[in-house]
């Protein structure tokens, strides 16, 4: 019996690698592992090699493997590609169509089976990825019934006889391979999974639930990679709530819309990547300026320009802290997990209200797009929170306006929408005196900038740094974000076994940067290693500028535009410890 | 019932004596009294220019946002307050320049709002550069030879973009002006109101007189029917844009609002936040 294992598919894009994926995992869902999904795709449809890769394990996880257990490969190309991955002993699944063969110096069994043929016979070469997955689940020997209601519930509302003909194609993938093998494969006998009910979902995903419970009603948005999937969903999800999603033109006014929209009463977001987010720099700065409430999500990609637009980076955060000319108040939040998504959103639509500020929350592309399981959601914790919001203010005198800029002690004024009577007042991105008029009054304008600049003094987002210690004094302080997390823990996990001890910072609050937090812990490690998906150590950039300890601050870098691998992390800390 | 003296602040406009762009405030202060509205029910959008300073010089909701933006921002405002009269205002740079690829598709969109663009062809804030409006050949501190650019026609480009309501004005035509703003307001789309808004300052071709002797005036066809399209272009184009009146206009299809799945009349900001914990379930649900 093992706890996990590693499994992959691969093939042409457009060919149902996605679809076989998503029904397998499903089913290992329901049975109640923990999964962990990686997708390698490129920046088009159909064509070109494309695999998803999950890791299935008893326990949580939130890491991609080193390596490989079970290759299903459409095409040899997928062999070729992905075979150095497979541990000794793997198995591969292919189509025999192709004539698949094992790579010189591969160790690894092959089954050849009739893939094609068998979807073909059955009426039609879409069902290639029901006859897949059947032969994989039937290789590791779980109960078929499960999937089996997997298949129908994805197929329920195309009628009882496609429902059929899937099954049926499941069940002649795994009699085949059932057959060649002699039976389930021992090796790969997973020890039984908890049974809790888990979520399955992308983070994006995540991202669009946690914005409906937050109040977001309205959504305006330009497509992009890796973000379009939040759209989506809440095109889907939001007429259910009275709202709806607007695909704008370009990403100036997907964010200028959401700034209006704020600005008249309603939690309205936008997402985009980093080519979006450069388009946004000049609006975000209105936002501040006029203190209008706004939320960004940046899932960010590989950069600078197009870059590489499929693949894992978190090489924004410099553009996102410092990003718009002159200076405003301005948070970025980075969710390091799936259930952050969630709740970050929720923190991010009261921040921005309560702070009257653009709120920033960063994800990166593996975070956004890589399916896993996440925790079920907390109901309770949703709580809604809109700051100084003002409804019936007090009947106005004679030309008297609102004091919508009002000097207070905190610097957050009284906030008022559109339509209120007692609530005249002008908006500016000009400097502005505290009823919203153009000033060029040099007191006022001082007080103006520090009004604004002073109001995230006393911010701290729940969980500003999130602290996982093994001990006071460790050898090794790791620090990271977004979506490294689970490879650092399974690095540290391995370091331990050497001896070595290690405490693992997350930065979740990226600006204003939680220096006093992080700070005790900078100080008791021996060394301190900063993890980051970009070329020029850009958090520890921050750490060093606003924490200090830049003497016993190491980078670990990778920016190839693949997600860090346990290995990596940890041969790299081994040496520097 | 507001009178249009309620539209008026204390704020004095920063306009050059003589601009055009103090009548087309008061036509907006006029048709906004006219129309029945209290000044909390109006809210005016505007860009960035001489005349993006609008909004401040009207009582009213208003927001001054950042150059070429005013109309997303409007179309957002409006979004999540259908209740609110949303108009948006800018000048030709504004709207037609920077703004261009929001402004045709504020136009494709049909929110229900009015967009008043005060087009005096020439950059004025920024003392004197060529506009799209700007004429081939028109000397300006950027063009010292002459523009050598096309003239945009904002008209041809609204009709081909599929607006629902195009109009023209001169803001010397206050009583005109404040009746096309008023019909714009009441129809039940998107309407763009072009208005020739002389620069007295860095215009010295397109003055005051110059229109006076080019401005075609829909009053003189009395058969003219702005419900046909085919008749509405040609028209534009027989007289080189220089057409003042309600050019065109649909009345059957529906504004954006009007379409959307699920749009309540009542202003989406003033609806509940929360969701129920059953409706989080079912959405919960689908992740299993």
């Amino acid at each position: 019996m093992i706890s996990q294992l590693s499994w992959k598919i691969g093939g042409q894009q457009g060919e149902g690698v996605e679809s076989t994926d998503r029904i397998f995992s499903t089913a290992l869902n329901r049975l109640g592992y923990y999964l962990y999904g990686y997708r390698h795709f490129s920046s088009r449809i159909k064509g070109g090699h494309t695999n998803n890769k999950i890791r299935i394990s008893t326990k949580p996880i939130r890491a991609i493997s080193d390596d490989l257990d079970i290759l299903v490969a459409f095409d040899q190309e997928s062999i070729d590609l992905n075979a150095h991955e497979l541990r000794k002993g793997g198995v591969i699944v292919a189509d025999a169509k192709f004539g698949p063969t094992v790579p010189e110096g591969i160790d690894a069994r092959l089954f050849a089976v009739p893939i094609t043929k068998m979807a073909e016979e059955l009426g039609t070469s879409l069902m290639k990825n029901m006859v897949a997955s059947g032969a994989s689940w039937a290789l590791l020997g779980l109960p078929l019934e499960v999937f089996n209601k997997a298949v129908e519930e994805e197929f329920g509302r195309k009628g009882p006889a496609i429902v059929e003909k899937n099954i049926e194609a499941v069940k002649s993938g795994a009699e085949f391979v059932l057959e060649q093998a002699g039976g389930p494969l021992d090796e790969f006998k997973l020890d039984e999974a908890d049974g809790k009910q888990k979520l399955f979902m992308i983070g994006n995903e995540a991202i669009g639930l946690g914005s409906i419970a937050a109040g977001c009603r309205l959504m305006s948005a330009y497509p992009i990679t890796p973000a379009s999937e939040i759209m989506e969903y809440l095109i889907k999800k939001l007429p259910k709530f009275g709202g709806t999603v607007v695909q704008t033109e370009d990403e100036i006014a997907a964010v200028t819309m959401a700034i209006g929209a704020n600005y008249a009463g309603v939690r309205t977001m936008t997402a985009s990547a980093g080519p979006g987010l450069s388009l946004m720099m000049e609006a975000i700065g209105l936002a501040g300026m006029t203190e209008t409430p706004l939320v960004i999500v940046n899932t960010q990609r590989g950069g600078p320009s197009t870059g590489l637009p499929t693949k894992q980076e978190q090489s924004d955060l410099n553009a996102m802290v410092y990003g718009t000319h002159g200076e405003i108040p301005k948070v970025v939040i980075a969710p390091a997990s799936i259930e952050d998504c969630f709740y970050d959103m929720i923190e991010a639509f009261n921040v921005s209200e309560q702070y009257q500020v653009p709120v920033i929350v960063m994800t990166d592309l593996q975070l956004s797009l890589g399916k896993q399981s996440c925790e079920p959601l907390d109901y309770s914790k949703v709580q809604i929170s809109r700051g100084k919001l003002v409804t019936e203010p007090p009947a106005l005198e004679g030309p008297e306006l609102f004091k919508r800029y009002e000097f207070t002690e905190d610097g957050i004024s009284p906030r008022v929408l559109p339509g209120e009577k007692g609530g005249l007042h002008h908006v500016t991105g000009v400097e502005h005196d505290e009823v919203g008029r153009p000033s060029e009054n040099a007191v006022n304008r001082q007080l103006m900038m520090d009004k604004r600049l002073n109001k995230l003094n006393n911010l701290s987002i729940r969980e500003a740094i999130r602290v996982d210690a093994q001990g006071e004094t460790p050898d090794l302080l790791i620090i990271g974000m977004g979506s490294t997390g689970g490879t650092i823990d399974a690095a540290r996990e391995m370091l331990a076994q050497d001896g070595v001890s290690s405490n693992h910072v997350t930065v979740r609050q990226i600006h204003p940067f939680p220096a006093d937090a992080l700070a005790p812990y900078l100080e008791k490690a021996k060394k301190v290693v900063v993890i980051e998906n970009n070329a020029t150590a850009q958090l520890a950039g921050q750490i060093k500028m606003y924490a200090g300890f830049s003497e016993k601050i190491e980078s670990l870098l990778k920016y190839d535009g693949n997600p860090f691998l346990p290995l990596e992390v940890y041969k790299a800390c081994k040496e520097l410890s | 019932m507001a009178t249009f003296k309620e539209f008026r602040n204390n704020v004095k406009p920063n306009w050059c004596p003589g601009c055009g762009d103090f009548s087309i405030q008061a036509a907006i202060q006029r048709a906004a009294a006219n129309v029945g509205l209290e000044p909390e029910q109006l809210a005016v959008i505007s860009g960035i220019g001489c005349s993006g300073r609008i909004s401040g010089y009207i009582n009213a909701y208003g927001l001054h946002g950042i150059h070429g933006r005013a109309l997303p921002i409007a179309q957002g405002v409006k979004l999540a307050n259908r209740e609110l009269t949303v108009i948006a205002s800018g000048g030709d740079g504004d709207g037609f320049a920077i703004g261009m690829g929001h402004t045709v598709h504020a136009i494709r969109r049909n929110l229900n709002i009015t967009y008043i663009v005060m087009d005096n062809q020439i950059y004025g804030l920024t003392k004197g550069q060529t506009s799209p409006r700007s004429a081939e050949g028109f000397k300006t501190k950027s063009t010292p030879e002459g523009s050598i650019e096309s003239t945009l026609s904002p008209l041809e480009i609204a009709m081909s973009a599929g607006a629902t309501f195009v109009a023209q004005s001169f803001s010397s035509d206050l009583k005109g002006l404040t009746s096309l703003i008023e019909q714009g307001i009441k129809h039940e789309g998107f309407s763009l109101i072009n208005v020739f808004s002389p620069c007295v300052t860095f215009n010295k071709i397109n003055t005051y007189d110059w229109f006076k002797e080019n401005i075609v005036s829909l009053e003189q066809f009395p058969d003219y029917d702005p419900s046909d399209r085919v008749t509405a272009m040609n028209k534009i184009m027989e007289t080189n844009g220089m057409l003042t009146g309600l050019i065109y206009q649909n009345t059957t299809r529906k504004s954006y609002e009007d379409m959307i799945t699920g749009f309540k009349p009542e202003g989406l900001a003033k609806q509940e936040l929360a969701i129920s914990e059953e409706q989080f379930n079912q959405l919960v649900a689908e992740f299993k």
